[in-house]
């Protein structure tokens, strides 16, 4: 576990040797573990919806979807398992880490809601996914480029699905309309914290590891208004933003998600079948 | 197990035996079939057999893996590494045709060329009717899309061009 010893190392600060160290770990351990973060909690909060599908073809698309998101949770975490060095596994990571020490995006861990809730919420994702990894896919980490090239196939699907079911509800009825604006204008407020760098990213961009996010927010813009477009919908015009889960600061659901994610090992430690 | 005496002969008689590993999923394709095997290599001595994921979630990998394992120790070969890359990324355009023609004939609708995925038309493979409609986008497994034939009203399993 990593506890609280590695909880008072301020989070970003220039180490000795000028490496920028995030929690106590290098920057390029740290990149590659918010993006893993990202899937493993979209993987989790998706597969709630199993058994509860509006219907049986969406109860299995999302479950397809959850799954997606595992697998490159699980490669991403084991590569930042391997670049820290210390031996953590990626299920050590997955299931020995509490919420600061977490890096996903607020947005992901934002409960399902109704059904236009989990359409919006993957739609600001997955739009968002689509430009890191094609970006990534030329990361100068190479297994990282390997694990982006493959996660871009099927993030484009994703998006796919997500923006088909934004249109389909936004230019549906009144109260499908009413209900995918709300969920719009609710989780606007988490939109923009995937393009607010702070030292981790400019350090792995500069290293050619990573991406100034900051470049990917205008084809996100263009591809969200051409959906909200299509759907009807309106672009919210509220600036309010909240940041802080890459930098393990988040709201209080994600302690919800990790409680029932890591239940069987933090009461089984190690616990196989 | 020491080293391997001559590698060429060593790595076609491990790729003969891997075609008797088939996708638990898709049990008409072999692992070769399907583009999942990547390369059979010789390492300092060692069997290096290196796999890719169809779908980064993929649960079949883990079955594959044992099934490669297994084959391998039933030939007396033990001294093995299996191996994931990621890239270059699995496409379904890796799928000869010998291999879409036997999917077709186990029920399961073969994946068009990826260029050509969005125009193409889906064949029943049930009664050959192209006057097809899809019902989800996402099937049974990771690789599979749900389909109905308008003709013969038979639901069917599309595997998805990626």
């Amino acid at each position: 576990m990593t506890g609280p010893e590695q909880s008072r190392v301020p989070f970003v600060a220039a180490s000795p040797q000028g490496m920028v160290v995030a929690g106590g770990l290098p920057a390029h351990v740290v990149y590659v573990l918010r993006l893993g973060d990202d899937n493993l909690v979209m993987a989790q909060r998706l597969g709630e919806w199993i058994s509860r599908g509006p219907d049986l073809e969406e109860d299995i698309a999302l479950a397809n979807v959850a799954l997606d998101h595992l697998g490159q949770a699980r490669a991403l975490l084991a590569h930042a398992g391997a670049l820290e060095g210390m031996g953590r596994t990626e299920d050590d990571l997955a299931m020995g880490r509490a919420e600061r020490d977490v890096h996903n995006l607020l947005l992901v861990e934002q409960p399902n809601g109704d059904f236009a809730h989990t359409v919006a919420r993957a739609l600001f994702l997955d739009a968002y996914q689509v430009e890191l990894w094609r970006v990534l896919s030329g990361s100068g980490d190479a297994t990282l480029g390997g694990i982006a090239a493959k996660a871009l196939k099927e993030a484009r699907y994703h998006l796919r699905h997500s923006s088909a079911w934004a249109v389909r509800l936004g230019d549906g009825t009144a109260l499908s309309h009413a209900r995918m604006q709300a969920a719009v204008d609710d989780l606007w407020r988490f939109t923009f914290e995937p393009f607010a760098a702070d030292a981790v990213d400019l350090a792995a961009a500069a290293s050619g590891v990573g991406v100034d996010p900051e470049v990917l927010r205008a084809p996100w813009d263009a591809r969200i208004d051409a959906v909200l477009t299509e759907a009807t919908l309106e672009r919210p015009s509220d600036p309010y933003q909240r940041t802080g889960g890459r930098q393990g600061f988040h709201t209080e659901h994600l302690g919800h998600v990790l409680t029932e994610l890591q239940w069987m090992q933090r009461t089984f430690p190690g616990l196989h079948w | 197990m020491s080293g391997v005496a001559e590698p060429a002969a060593h790595v076609a008689r491990v790729r003969a035996l891997l075609d008797d590993v088939f996708d638990p999923e898709i049990p008409v394709l072999t692992i070769g079939d399907l583009g999942v095997l990547r390369a059979v290599e010789v390492e300092d001595g060692a069997t290096v057999v290196t796999v890719t994921p169809t779908y980064s979630g993929c649960p079949a990998m883990d079955a594959i893996r044992a099934d490669i394992a297994v084959v391998l120790h039933r030939a007396g070969v033990t001294d093995f590494e299996i191996r994931t890359a990621y890239a270059p990324a699995w496409t379904t355009d890796w799928m000869g045709e010998a291999a879409k023609t036997k999917l077709a004939e186990f029920g399961i609708a073969p994946p068009a060329r990826v260029a050509e995925a969005m125009v193409a038309p889906v064949r029943c493979p049930r009664c050959r009717s192209t006057a097809t409609t899809t019902i989800s986008e996402f099937g049974s497994t990771a690789c599979k899309a749900l389909v109905v034939c308008d003709a013969c009203r038979e639901p069917f399993d599309l595997f998805k061009a990626i």
